[in-house]
């Protein structure tokens, strides 16, 4: 069988001296990391179980926020009443993902780190840089409809899979991690990273940091927002668009702020503050959210097959902003898009 | 006594097996726990096209508990001729031998099994084994290997295919048309993906003999092959597949797994099982790749003057599979002049396969397509234009029909649908954001009857077995078995017992082409008839007489009981005349087959299901997610001796084509020469938010000729013609003709 040792750390601190040494790994709902591992695509030598680090609950943050652990359950996140009246945004976006089986098993810190569905990542047979640096990157010239249109390099062009994060994005959460050098939070724009010359590279965490919550901040965005997803069926499939919009109008209608995560389309949760910039004391109308969405998608770089998510890309965002603006958030249930 | 009680032929009995299947009793061919078993974990070629030049075993056999590992360089001894390979349902070619050499045909073709005390300690060892390769130029692209396609001269070695046959002057009368149209359609390749993934645990008894619980869909055909290709004689081999998790043809011919595992068995003298892991379904056979031109000419009114299609399917480099698909659409409708030419493509894959009403999926499918595109041109209703060339004897070979009622699938079908409320125009329908397109489409299938035999038991205590050797591929075989028998000795359902899937037990064909029910029930029938005539003989002899002197004529069997037709006398209960005759059991063994009577009336006529498909989808308007939220199909298929399993037939086939219509591809790396999306995660097929409504409708279709109980099978009619009506649909609903499946978002684009 394939050997490696094997930890259940009931402390915090206890787990960041298991999961020092290299070729480590953590294990929570174990829905993404066991696949690697059958697939062989992951080979920890150590692997520490954090199932029963005190890291399960939702709390209430000084200040108006919330805080969840990183071992609630996405489903226990999305169905919590505070989430659900506060911010749902989240509460959506998660839903919009995966199963009910999946969701009941898969934590919020696994959601963070799952990784690409990228074929050539998941078949240890082809070249992929993410998995292999150096090999080369099966993707570029291959099948690559999924793939990612912005922020791509020539060595990856893999998406991040997440719903759950295009909504953190939008609603400028923070990661609390705890490693050996201590405690940090990373602005939820800095975790997740580009794939660059360094494709392997998911996110900023450093060896043996360990993600311990999810902070939101007060501002939740709880009357204007939608997540919307365009995916190749209606239900168990992963975005090929997707797009978190958190907006603000003031009393005369105009947008005060607003924010648009695209998911789907690149290495991380796609922001461009810029664009969002160009709402600011608009009417919202189709005019200025085809301007957004130019804006947003400026740059955007197909390799074929991916050809249509730009434009697709572009309408989700017109749509999506709408949706907000016309408090008709998508329903995750009803698949007609409102 | 009224017939109304009777449990019998018509009844919507539930699943006999469903209890079994869903507590965990039933067990499938990965589950059978004998003694002292190794596992094996097949490796597949990382490579398309080449050959292997070494294998380093070392680190995969220093693995703890690996007993061996076996490949081309240590096989045991296989049958040497491809005659020897032959299967049930071979085709023309060169059939895949496992670890035969070391040359490598197809990407994920198994290479090595590396056999261990436990499975975890056989994946580990097997990703351990360290493969060279020397490769060479491959192709597995579709479009490039256009160039290359053929179709062997009919009657050859590497054919056993009938080309369509040919009426009139098509070309001249498509270019003399007064409305025409012609345009290319293109399926992509789609994988069986069965829930359950192949497998195959043999048990070794020493001696030579080994059961083999195998994934199939005929156990008599994989024992034949196995006594073959691997020497055993057929003595020694029992092939069991009592529970197969989903066929959709994927078990018709032996898969790879089963000659990997009794290879493996042979060689080390223990039970060994073997399973394909989920990407390994993507290694063997799959719904080939079509493209396929159709030309249509037509009068003014509609009327078809000209029916052209030319179509290449898929195939391997070393077998030639080929299918009907152009002959669908020629026989269903009326056209003077018909002209099809047809043709395969070889790639570097394995060879395609049968899948679900295989060409007819594919060729209707396509075909309706077409049509639906000439009734526009022709300024016609869908619906109008199929009616106004409706064919009352099938089109290509003009042989009359056994039965078929297609007209009454169309009318019934409309009338639930409210098809006449239709705006005719495309686009002219919307609801919100979104289109809405109400598309038609017909369904076609064969009818067919084969060979079978059957056996039934009757014991004192009055519990009947019958058994056939056929397959239940989750169709429902074992409850109509249990029906039939019920309607022809009256003996309630819980008093009786199937047994199917076993080699041991009387001869049945493969179970596909929706022949079970038909051939299985006639078997089933006759069996139990010469059970209830040796009942009325002891009945006679009874000192009692209590059937007086009725013939066997004038009685029935109902409730367990016989009794006269005219309800002279008591019910005589079938205890009662195995007590008085002291009997401890009655047995029967019967084969059903066409007979002669059935072979002229097979020459003479044309045996076919139809359906009539009516589909309502939305489309968004902007985005193009596409919703399929109402589908009624209506139909045709003689008998129905089940309503409930035959309901479920329809909602599966259904629900595999509108998969066919907007899910399911397997996308190639032409540079690589792998299926790359070979997970249940990025191959699609429906999830239960893409179901909406779907209504089934069988309309009657009694039909005394088409087989001894008049029943035509449901299997496959169900998926034929649907992705048609749901494309059909997408164009009414967006005024955007893809003629490209699945139907994805972004064709929708534009």
């Amino acid at each position: 069988m394939i050997r490696f040792d094997y930890a259940r750390p009931t402390a915090v601190a206890e787990a960041l001296q298991a999961g020092a040494g290299t070729h480590t790994a953590y294990l929570a709902g174990g829905t993404n990391l066991v696949d690697l591992m059958k697939e062989n695509v992951a080979r920890p030598l150590q692997v520490v179980d954090i199932n029963r680090l005190p890291l399960n609950r939702i709390e209430e943050l000084d200040g108006g926020g919330l805080r969840l652990g990183a071992l609630v359950t996405n489903n226990d996140t999305a169905y919590d009443s505070r989430v659900q009246e506060r911010y749902p945004l989240l509460a959506s976006a998660i839903l919009a993902g995966a199963s009910p089986q999946l969701r009941n098993a898969a934590t919020n810190g696994g959601n963070l780190n799952q990784r690409t569905r990228c074929y050539y990542f998941y078949d240890v047979d082809t070249p992929c840089n993410k998995r292999n640096p150096g090999e080369g990157c099966g993707a570029i010239g291959g099948v690559n409809r999924i793939h990612a249109i912005l922020g791509t390099s020539e060595q990856c062009i893999a998406t991040h899979p997440s719903d759950m994060c295009v909504a953190l994005a939008a609603l400028d959460a923070q990661v609390q991690v705890s490693g050996s050098a201590g405690d940090r939070t990373i602005p939820f724009a800095d975790y997740h990273r580009l794939p660059g010359d360094e494709p392997s590279r998911d996110n900023t965490l450093q060896p043996g940091e360990l993600v311990t919550a999810i902070d939101l901040p007060e501002d939740s965005f709880a009357t204007n927002y939608t997540y919307l997803k365009l995916r190749d069926r209606l239900s168990y499939a992963f975005a090929l668009v997707s797009a978190a919009v958190a907006m603000r109008l003031g009393d005369d209608g105009r947008i005060a702020e607003c924010r648009v995560a695209l998911g789907g389309v690149a290495h991380k949760p796609w922001r461009q503050p810029e664009a969002e910039r160009l709402l600011i004391g608009e009417q919202p109308g189709e005019s200025v959210f085809q301007a957004v969405a130019d804006a947003v998608l400026r740059g955007a770089i197909g390799r074929g097959k991916n050809d249509f998510k730009i434009e697709l890309a572009r309408r989700v965002v017109v749509r999506a902003l709408g949706q907000a603006a016309a408090r008709t958030p998508q329903s995750q249930t009803d698949k007609r898009i409102a | 006594m009224n017939a109304s009680t009777k449990i019998g032929i018509g009844t919507p009995l539930s699943r006999v097996d469903g209890v079994d299947k869903v507590t965990g009793a039933a067990p499938y061919a990965a589950e059978y726990n004998v003694a002292n078993l190794l596992y094996g974990v097949t490796v597949s070629s990382r490579i398309a096209k080449g050959k292997i030049t070494a294998i380093d075993e070392a680190a995969a056999r220093a693995v703890p508990g690996v007993v061996d590992i076996l490949s081309h360089a240590n096989r045991p001894k296989q049958a040497w001729l491809d005659r020897s390979w032959k299967d049930e349902l071979s085709i023309p070619g060169e059939p895949f031998k496992a670890f035969h050499d070391a040359q490598i045909l197809f990407a994920g073709q198994p290479i090595a099994v590396v056999v261990a005390e436990t499975f975890e300690a056989a994946r580990f060892a097997a990703s351990l084994l360290e493969v060279t390769y020397e490769g060479e130029a491959h192709n597995i692209d579709f479009e490039a290997s256009l160039a290359e396609k053929f179709l062997p001269k009919p009657g050859s070695r590497r054919n056993n295919y009938h080309p369509p046959k040919s009426r009139g002057d098509a070309q001249a009368a498509f270019n003399e048309a007064a409305v025409s149209h012609e345009a290319t359609y293109h399926l992509a390749p789609e994988h069986h993906n069965p829930m359950e993934m192949h497998a195959t645990t043999v048990e070794w008894h020493g001696d030579g003999k080994v059961t083999v619980y195998d994934k199939n869909q005929g156990s008599q055909g994989v024992q034949a092959y196995l006594a073959s290709a691997f020497g055993l004689g057929k003595k020694n081999v029992r092939v069991v597949n009592a529970y197969v998790g989903g066929g959709f043809g994927s078990g018709l011919r032996p898969q790879w797994q089963v000659q990997v595992a009794t290879m493996a068995t042979i060689h080390l003298e223990r039970s060994v099982r073997v399973v394909m892991t989920r990407a390994q379904m993507f290694t063997h056979g799959y719904r080939p790749e079509c493209t396929y031109t159709v030309k249509l000419g037509a009068e003014h009114t509609g009327k078809l003057t000209s029916i052209m299609g030319d179509a290449t399917t898929s195939t391997s480099r070393f077998e030639n599979n080929m299918e009907d698909i152009v002959t669908w659409g020629m026989m269903n409708y009326a056209s003077p002049n018909i002209h099809g030419e047809y043709a395969i493509a070889p790639r570097d894959t394995y060879t395609s396969a049968d899948m679900r009403a295989p060409g007819a999926a594919t060729g209707m499918t396509l075909f309706e397509i077409a049509i639906d595109e000439m009734a526009y041109k022709a300024k016609v209703d869908p619906l109008e234009f199929r009616l106004i060339n409706y064919s009352e004897v099938d089109g290509m070979n003009q042989t009359p029909f056994t039965s078929k009622a297609l007209r009454e699938a169309y009318r019934e079908g409309a009338e639930r649908f409210d098809w006449d409320q239709r705006s005719p125009e495309p686009r002219s329908m919307k609801e919100g954001r979104e289109l809405i397109g109400w598309g038609v489409a017909t369904g076609m299938w064969d009818a067919q009857f084969s060979k079978t035999s059957a056996s039934a038991k009757l014991n004192a205590n009055g519990h009947l077995e019958v058994a056939c050797a056929t397959s239940d591929i989750g169709t429902g075989t074992y409850t109509v078995m249990v029906q039939v028998a019920a309607d022809t000795l009256g003996v309630a359902p819980e008093q009786i017992t199937a047994k199917l899937g076993d080699s041991d037990l009387p001869t049945a064909p493969v179970e596909g082409g929706s022949w079970g029910a038909a051939s299985t029930g006639a078997a089933v029938q006759l069996a139990c008839e010469t059970i209830a005539k040796k009942l009325f003989k002891a009945a006679g002899k009874m000192d009692s007489k209590p059937l007086g002197d009725a013939k066997f004529e004038d009685v029935e069997f109902v409730e367990g009981t016989i009794r006269r037709k005219d309800a002279g006398g008591q019910p005589l209960a079938l205890t009662e005349v195995m007590r008085a005759s002291e009997f401890t059991v009655i047995e029967a063994e019967e084969t059903a087959s066409p007979g002669i009577g059935g072979m002229i009336s097979m020459a003479q006529k044309s045996r076919n299901t139809h359906s009539a498909i009516f589909c309502e989808v939305r489309v968004d308007e902007e985005l193009n997610q596409v919703r399929v939220t109402r589908i009624v199909n209506a139909v045709a298929a003689g008998r129905i001796i089940n309503p409930k399993t035959a309901r479920s037939q329809i909602l599966g086939g259904v629900t595999m084509g509108i998969g066919m219509a907007l899910h399911e591809e397997t996308f190639a790396d032409a540079r690589l020469g792998r299926w790359m999306n070979h997970s249940f995660a990025e191959y699609h097929i429906p999830a239960q938010a893409d179901i909406h409504d779907i209504e089934v409708i069988f309309v009657d279709e009694p039909d005394a000729e088409v087989t001894p109980l008049g029943v035509k099978g449901l299997g496959e009619i169900g998926i034929v013609g649907t992705a048609a009506a749901v494309a059909n649909a997408i164009y009414h609903a967006t005024g955007t003709r893809v003629r490209s499946l699945p139907i994805t978002i972004d064709k929708l684009m534009g």
